[in-house]
């Protein structure tokens, strides 16, 4: 009487053409997913070209540098009144006047104080160290002529770099008419023009634009990060370890748990903070120093490299781990030979994108003191240093035209410093997962 | 170890049919209870295990036979909330005993898993990995020895010869599962646990899988986990049959097979559930 076929069943066709409608809504729904998705990544290119684009625009010229070329006399009268060839002596001479009288001499029909203080002002204040540091290196040059490049002053960077209007009034114009005809004349028979500029990689910081180079943030940069993968690499694989597979699991390992997730999640001034009160009030660590701010980037990068290590260890399967245990392998050999290896690549990621941040944190360093001038390149890591987003950071806050360049150029410093540190890791990666 | 432990008897009211004990067993087990948390898994279950033949454990799917099966290597020490309870003795000592170090007993009593889960290492490796774990070869030339042996007792040598160092990973299924079982060999244990060792083969792997269990049979005891009726039939000699964390029934496979004395294990051969 029941029979299953008087209960009120849809026929097949009936069901088939519900089924078509509803193809209809799903197959838009996937295409409306689809667009999003490719908006999103299209719009995610776009800006990381206009910020590549912005970077390079107005970083690229940092590395090429404008330079005068002057016939200079090394006035043993000027260098070295005395003729005792005494280092001191040497080394305190007025070199400035040996670039003042050779830009007399390039252009003698220039008289009078004033235009002769603006025909100086073409020549950079660095090029009597120029000098200088050659008359150290070798005295026996005193006494002969020599022909060679100096840097020329920022100003006249910027307008051969096309980045100052000719067009303006003189008065809105860091350089007179008069600068202008001597720098075209010069530009003219082709001793001044731009060069490639080693002074970028090879200097300090310093308060004259054409002078600033990021070697001592590079350094300090490399220096800091070398103390924090050192720390923060074993320290946060060994509690990952630990952690994942010989800790007990009950309330303390929870609380534990707990807390490195929300480490991860603390404003990096705050670890900054942390750095300032224990590393330097309380142990007594130089200010500055590498070695203070790589133990503060240790702090911030080990939650990061905790979860990144513990997850890379969750991952492993668990037959691996049963079919070590099931061949009487103890738990530190299970965990030695079989977990550990598999896990490496993981932990490895993990360690990039804590290094990663590390090294584009500016805030904690500016706590301990890592943002002060320093024009010294750190020899040690206790010596006083900045680091690559410090400098950029600096230099971004100084009103003259060539550190806007220099700030880009600091950058891509920067960026290149960290694809060679990602490709590093990625290799070390690969070569990991080979293995196996 | 000492061959003349009185075995301890089984305590009255036990509720299994059949005779449990075997003479001269390589491990008798007492009254063993597992709790999962609050779970009772394993019920009061006394049984045998004789020496040089394959006992099987059926029954249908959670009936707590994998989880007596990894009581026997201590593996459920690994689970957490996993507790074990009762007597389990393996040639007369108790295995839960302080002075049994767990990573002996595991080298003892070999494992093959429902799943071929060979190392992600080479051939060679993964057979060589015991031995080498536990120090049994004294050198390289030894080693080699016990692998090809091992591989040779297992049925693969000939298709591995002459890729050792290929990952173990690149084998088929049933080549890894009998893989697995060297691994398990190479170390030359009392007994071999196979929990499933089939499930995840093929029919023409797995006739190989028996003919191997088949011909191990005369060096090891063989505890076999299967959910194959014809399976248990086939390579067995005892069959034990669990129910819902019971053991209901234990007999001599043929006897089992044809003639069961219990309603449930009759039900359940008979295909009326499971």
């Amino acid at each position: 009487m029941n029979s299953t076929n008087d209960l009120p069943v849809k026929s097949a066709e009936e069901t088939q053409a519900l089924v078509r409608k509803s193809l209809a809504r799903r197959y838009r729904a996937e295409k409306r997913f689809r667009a999003y998705g490719a908006a999103a990544v299209l719009s995610g290119i776009g800006f990381v070209i206009f910020l590549f684009g912005t970077i390079l625009s107005q970083g690229a010229s940092v590395f090429r540098q404008s330079y005068v070329q002057l016939t200079v006399t090394y006035d043993a009268e000027v260098i070295d009144p005395s003729g005792a060839r005494n280092l001191d002596e040497l080394v305190t001479a007025d070199y400035q006047a040996l670039i003042r009288a050779a830009m007399r001499e390039r252009f003698p029909e220039v008289e009078g104080r004033p235009n002769l203080r603006e025909l100086y002002g073409v020549v950079s204040s660095a090029a009597s160290l120029e000098l200088q540091q050659r008359v150290v290196a070798d005295p026996s040059i005193i006494g002969s002529r020599e022909t060679l490049w100096v840097l020329a002053d920022d100003t006249v960077d910027m307008l051969l770099k096309d980045k100052v209007r000719r067009s303006a009034p003189e008065d809105e114009r860091r350089l007179s008419d008069q600068q202008i005809g001597w720098i075209d004349a010069l530009v003219a028979d082709g001793s001044l023009k731009l060069r490639f500029n080693a002074a970028f990689l090879s200097n300090g910081d310093s308060r004259d634009p054409e002078q600033a180079g990021v070697r001592g943030a590079l350094i300090g940069s490399a220096l800091t990060l070398l103390i924090t993968l050192s720390l923060s690499f074993p320290i946060g694989v060994g509690a990952a370890i630990y952690l994942e597979e010989f800790a007990p699991r009950n309330r303390i390992t929870d609380i534990i748990e707990v807390n490195i997730n929300n480490l991860a999640a603390v404003p990096s001034i705050v670890f900054g903070l942390l750095g300032l009160a224990m590393f330097i009030a309380l142990f007594g660590l130089p200010r500055s120093a590498p070695l203070a701010g790589g133990l503060v980037l240790t702090l911030l990068t080990l939650p990061t490299i905790i979860i990144a290590s513990r997850a890379a260890l969750k991952a492993v399967p668990p037959s691996i781990r049963e079919a070590a245990l099931g061949m009487g392998a103890s738990r530190l050999q299970m965990v030695m030979h079989h977990v550990i290896p598999l896990a490496t690549p993981g932990m490895l990621t993990g360690a990039i994108i804590g290094m990663a941040r590390a090294l584009g944190e500016s805030a904690p360093l500016l706590m301990i003191g890592m943002v002060a001038f320093v024009v010294d390149i750190p020899r040690s890591f206790v010596d006083p240093a900045t680091a690559l987003p410090v400098q950029v950071f600096l230099w971004s806050d100084l009103p003259e035209r060539g550190f806007v360049e220099r700030t880009s150029g600091a950058i891509i410093v920067l960026l290149l410093f960290l694809m060679v540190m990602n490709a590093t890791a990625v290799i070390l990666r690969n070569k990991f997962e080979k293995r196996w | 170890m000492n061959q003349t432990a009185i075995i301890k008897p089984v305590p009255e009211g036990t509720r299994t049919i059949g005779d449990v004990t075997v003479p001269e067993p390589v491990f008798s087990c007492r009254d063993v209870d597992v709790f999962y948390g609050d779970k009772h898994a394993i019920k009061k279950v006394n049984i045998d295990i004789g020496r040089k033949q394959v006992l099987a454990m059926i029954g249908p799917s959670g009936c707590g036979k994998s989880t007596f099966l990894r009581c026997l290597n201590r593996m459920n020490d690994t689970i957490v909330g996993a507790r074990v309870e009762g007597l389990i003795e393996l040639d007369g000592q108790d295995i839960h005993e302080k002075r049994q170090d767990v990573v002996q007993l595991r080298a003892r009593v070999g494992m093959v898993f429902q799943k071929p889960n060979p190392f992600p290492k080479s051939i060679y490796e993964n057979v060589a990995y015991g031995p080498r774990i536990h120090g049994l070869a004294g050198d390289r030339a030894e080693l080699d020895e016990i692998v090809n042996l091992s591989l040779r007792r297992a049925g693969l040598w000939e298709e591995v010869k002459d890729r050792l160092n290929q990952p173990g990973t690149s084998l088929s299924g049933g080549q890894q599962q009998r893989l697995c079982i060297a691994r398990a060999i190479a170390v030359n244990p009392e007994v071999i646990l196979m929990d499933e060792p089939c499930s995840a083969l093929d029919p023409i792997a797995t006739a190989r899988i028996e003919d191997l269990i088949d011909e191990l049979r005369e060096s090891y005891a063989i505890c076999i986990v299967t959910h194959s009726m014809q399976q248990a039939a086939r390579v067995s000699q005892r069959t034990a049959y669990f129910h819902l964390g019971d053991l209901i029934e234990v007999g001599e496979t043929n006897k089992i097979f044809t003639n069961p004395q219990a309603k449930l294990t009759e039900d359940y051969i008979t295909g009326r559930f499971g």
